[in-house]
């Protein structure tokens, strides 16, 4: 997967968990909790979604790295088998 | 015949607005059943209905708004005759609906005194105590004066009352702020809060839960509220002066143990929506209402039960907030808890000084119902359950 | 001239308990002040060599001489009039009326200026007189001097109106009332200058603004005050006996009104029987019964009820008399009709 497909994954599980918002016109540097007011509960259904929808395992010990938009997608992209072209 | 009414989800509620009819005349209807959909300032509600029966004939039709309390239906019991001619007490939608001042747009009354015609004679005490409890004046014997329904049999006939959720419009921000309003400065008017604060070592319970959720898939990971609810659900086992509401006849203690959580609402407000037995759940079941409530709170589509039943309210302002939270009670409850960030600080354990994750704890309490020792004992007890994660 | 302050305990006490009368404890009142305060005089009809026409006076003229147990000629507006001038003047006057109906021709005395002087003059001027006053029915004093007029005067602001109703209040509250800057009326009913009861001896001044649970209840409130607290403590009794709880509350302060006492017992017990001797029309019964419904209305289990004179000129004939009158059995039977019974 692509890493602009994986990007369009992350803004879509964010708009399903914070609909109220607009992912895509935030920085995407910034940390998505605070942009997008974002608690655990929220935090941790965007995980779930992204392990279903992608088979990502997200130890909680990686939580951090999902922070932002820019980091969550590179995180997302070194998982094997998920930034490989294909 | 039963009659099936307005119900009151919560104490700040005074009139609510028919959405739809999900049941029919005709209609056989269990205990439990989803009978209408109400508008309330807490959004969309399903109101169950609590007895057995037919649908004998409806009475408010969609898009009235009526008090608390007002017949909307009638439910006839098994064994019980269709009624022929229309029933002297109870008219058509139409008549039911004129007398109250309340059609469509019309603000609700202040007091419960404009009423449909026929209903039954109450004290103004009684008809206090049953629309703070949400309960149906018609059909109650008086023992009043001429009869009179009176603030005894009200608590005589304690039943509960009976609503269920389901989703049909989103919510009303600004009605919510309002209902908001309305209750915190009840809160602050009448109850005396006092306040108390303690700092809870949460490294075990952290460590619990990072061992935990290692093992798991995102789906089936716990997260720290959980424990805090389960804590304060079984500290409050042994302290149940937290529990339950204070009336004008003084405390009663709830009859379980049904934590409310504020959740916040992105764009402002909040619910505090209850888990039913929160001590008798499982920390996963646990989770699994929260998860649910959090989804449902966001969208406005939560359960008329959940938002009359809780008997204490938890806050935690999460792990981004702030590092204490000192809460304004939810009239009638008497207690409401509040957990702040955790922090890692150094803290003095066994003679030596020690990194551990802490977390301040508050308890804002009504001096009428308890003390701030007793307060001070419930947090140490929240604190021991924390301490001892893997029996929560 | 000494002024000195009664150093005597409040309460507490129970060593020196005396039997008296509401008579003589008011006569032991009244030499109390004339001793500790020589700014402190009495004056009416009859007070000095015939002792008072209630013979509440009686031995004063004796002891403390005419300067300071003055006889008046006939004339309520000439006397009550002079004791507010004395007032003005730095003295403590207490002015006993023989009965209340005698104190209409004072009306303008002491509506127009004991009630109005100390603001008219922006707090310059205050009017500390104490007006003692006989009233009530049940001695068979016909249409003419058995009224109970006590609402006529607590309707008017500038006063304080004051009912003792047992031999402790007749002893202490005189003093109080003299300490007050502001004109006091004392209504004493007349059927209580005979009733004995118990005193403690040192006992020590009374807050007069202050209404008195006098017996605790849950089921019912009755709310009484001056000559009607007897027979409500009466009732009661029977009351009790039907295991109906009632709570009777002394006003004591007819103006004020101790609002918050009578408000705290009709939350708790729901139900609230007023007795008054006043004519029910325009009543103090009924200002309190506006009150209750203003600020306690949703406490309410049951319509406030009241207990009153019954609305003709008080009859001389006894039986008549007695059955104009608030009594015992009708205060029962409203207490039990509020409880639905």
């Amino acid at each position: 997967m692509k890493p602009d497909e994986i990007r369009r994954v992350v803004l879509e599980e964010l708009s399903n968990i914070a609909p109220e918002t607009d992912p895509a016109g935030i920085d995407p540097g910034a940390d998505l909790r605070e942009a997008l007011d974002i608690d655990s509960m929220d935090f941790l259904n965007f995980i779930t979604a992204l392990h279903k929808r992608l088979g990502a395992a997200i130890p909680e010990t990686d939580y951090p790295k999902l922070f932002t938009i820019d980091d969550a997608v590179d995180y997302l992209a070194s998982k094997r088998g998920l930034g490989r072209p294909g | 015949m039963g009659t099936f009414s307005m119900p009151s989800l919560g104490a700040d509620m005074e009139a609510g607005t028919l959405v739809e009819w999900l049941k029919h005349p005709g209609d056989r209807v269990e205990r439990g059943d989803i009978v209408a959909v109400v508008e309330t300032q807490k959004g969309a509600i399903e109101v169950e209905v609590f007895e057995a029966g037919v649908i004998d004939r409806l009475l408010v039709e969609p898009g009235t708004t009526v008090p608390v309390g007002t017949p909307m239906a009638l439910v006839r019991g098994p064994g019980e005759e269709a009624i022929e001619a229309p029933a002297p007490e109870l008219v058509s939608a139409e008549a039911a609906a004129a007398p109250a001042p309340s059609v469509h747009p019309a603000p609700p009354p202040s007091a419960p005194a404009a009423e449909a015609p026929g209903r039954p004679r109450a004290s103004p005490a009684a008809r206090r105590f049953a629309r703070e409890r949400g309960l149906d004046l018609v059909g109650m014997t008086g023992t009043g004066p001429g009869g009179a329904v009176v603030s005894a049999d009200i608590e005589r006939s304690a039943a509960s009352p009976a609503p269920a959720p389901h989703p049909t419009r989103g919510l009303d921000l600004a009605e919510m702020r309002r209902a908001i309003a309305a209750a915190m400065a009840r809160s602050k008017r009448e109850i005396p809060h006092y306040y108390l604060s303690t700092t809870i070592d949460l490294t075990r319970a952290h460590a619990y839960l990072e061992r935990i959720n290692a093992e798991r898939q995102p789906a089936d990971r716990l997260l720290l509220p959980v424990l805090q609810l389960k804590a304060v659900a079984l500290a409050l086992r042994r302290m149940p002066e937290f529990n339950g509401f204070h009336t004008a006849d003084g405390f009663q203690p709830g009859t379980g143990i049904h934590v409310g959580t504020a959740i916040a609402i992105r764009g402002g407000g909040l619910a505090t929506p209850a888990i039913h037995d929160t001590d008798r759940l499982s920390l996963d079941a646990l989770m699994a209402h929260l998860r649910d409530l959090v989804a449902r709170t966001r969208v406005g589509r939560l359960r008329s039960s959940e938002l009359s039943d809780a008997t204490i309210t938890v806050t935690s302002l999460g792990d981004r907030g702030v590092e204490s939270v000192f809460g304004v009670i939810y009239p009638p409850q008497v207690a409401i808890v509040g957990f702040g960030k955790p922090v890692e600080r150094p803290w003095v354990a066994e003679g030596r000084v020690v990194i551990r994750l802490l977390t301040t704890t508050t308890l804002a309490a009504d001096h009428r119902v308890s003390d701030g020792h007793k307060g001070g004992l419930f947090l140490a007890e929240i604190d021991r359950h924390l301490q001892e994660p893997e029996k929560l | 001239m000494t002024v000195q302050t009664a150093a005597a305990p409040k309460s507490g006490v129970v060593g020196n308990v005396v039997q008296t009368t509401y008579r003589e404890a008011l006569h032991d009142a009244i030499r109390e002040a004339l001793l500790k305060d020589q700014r402190v005089f009495l004056m009416g009809e009859d007070v000095g060599r015939y002792g008072g026409c209630y013979a509440v006076s009686r031995g004063l003229l004796d002891e403390f001489g005419p300067d300071r147990i003055r006889d008046t000629p006939l004339s309520e507006s000439a006397f009550v009039g002079a004791g507010i001038g004395a007032a003005l003047g730095g003295m403590r006057p207490i002015v006993e009326i023989m009965t209340v109906n005698f104190s209409l021709l004072a009306l303008d005395q002491i509506v127009n200026n004991a009630a109005t002087i100390r603001h008219m003059s922006g707090g310059q001027f205050n009017v500390p007189v104490v007006i003692r006053i006989a009233s009530g029915a049940g001695r068979q004093l016909a249409a003419q001097h058995s009224h109970s007029l006590e609402n006529w005067y607590a309707h008017v602001p500038g006063l304080k109106v004051v009912a003792p109703a047992t031999v402790e209040d007749a002893r202490y509250m005189l003093w109080t009332a003299l300490e007050d800057p502001d004109p006091v009326i004392i209504f004493e009913h007349v059927m209580l200058y005979n009733v004995t009861g118990i005193l403690s001896a040192d006992g020590g001044p009374v807050d007069i603004g202050k209404a008195v649970i006098r017996r605790p209840g849950r089921d019912v409130t009755l709310i009484a005050y001056g000559g009607t607290l007897g027979k409500t403590l009466d009732a009661a009794e029977t009351l009790e006996a039907d295991g109906i709880a009632a709570e009777v509350i002394d006003l004591r302060s007819l103006r004020p009104l101790d609002t918050g006492t009578i408000l705290r017992s009709v939350s708790r017990t729901r139900r609230a029987v007023i007795v008054d001797e006043g004519w029910r029309t325009g009543s103090l019964a009924a200002e309190i019964s506006a009150i209750i419904m203003e600020d306690a209305f949703w406490d309410l289990d049951a319509p406030v009820s009241r207990v009153c004179t019954a609305e003709v000129p008080i009859p001389y004939p006894r039986h008549l008399e007695q059955a104009a009158l608030p009594q015992p059995a009708a205060i029962v039977a409203a207490a039990r009709a509020t409880l639905g019974r």
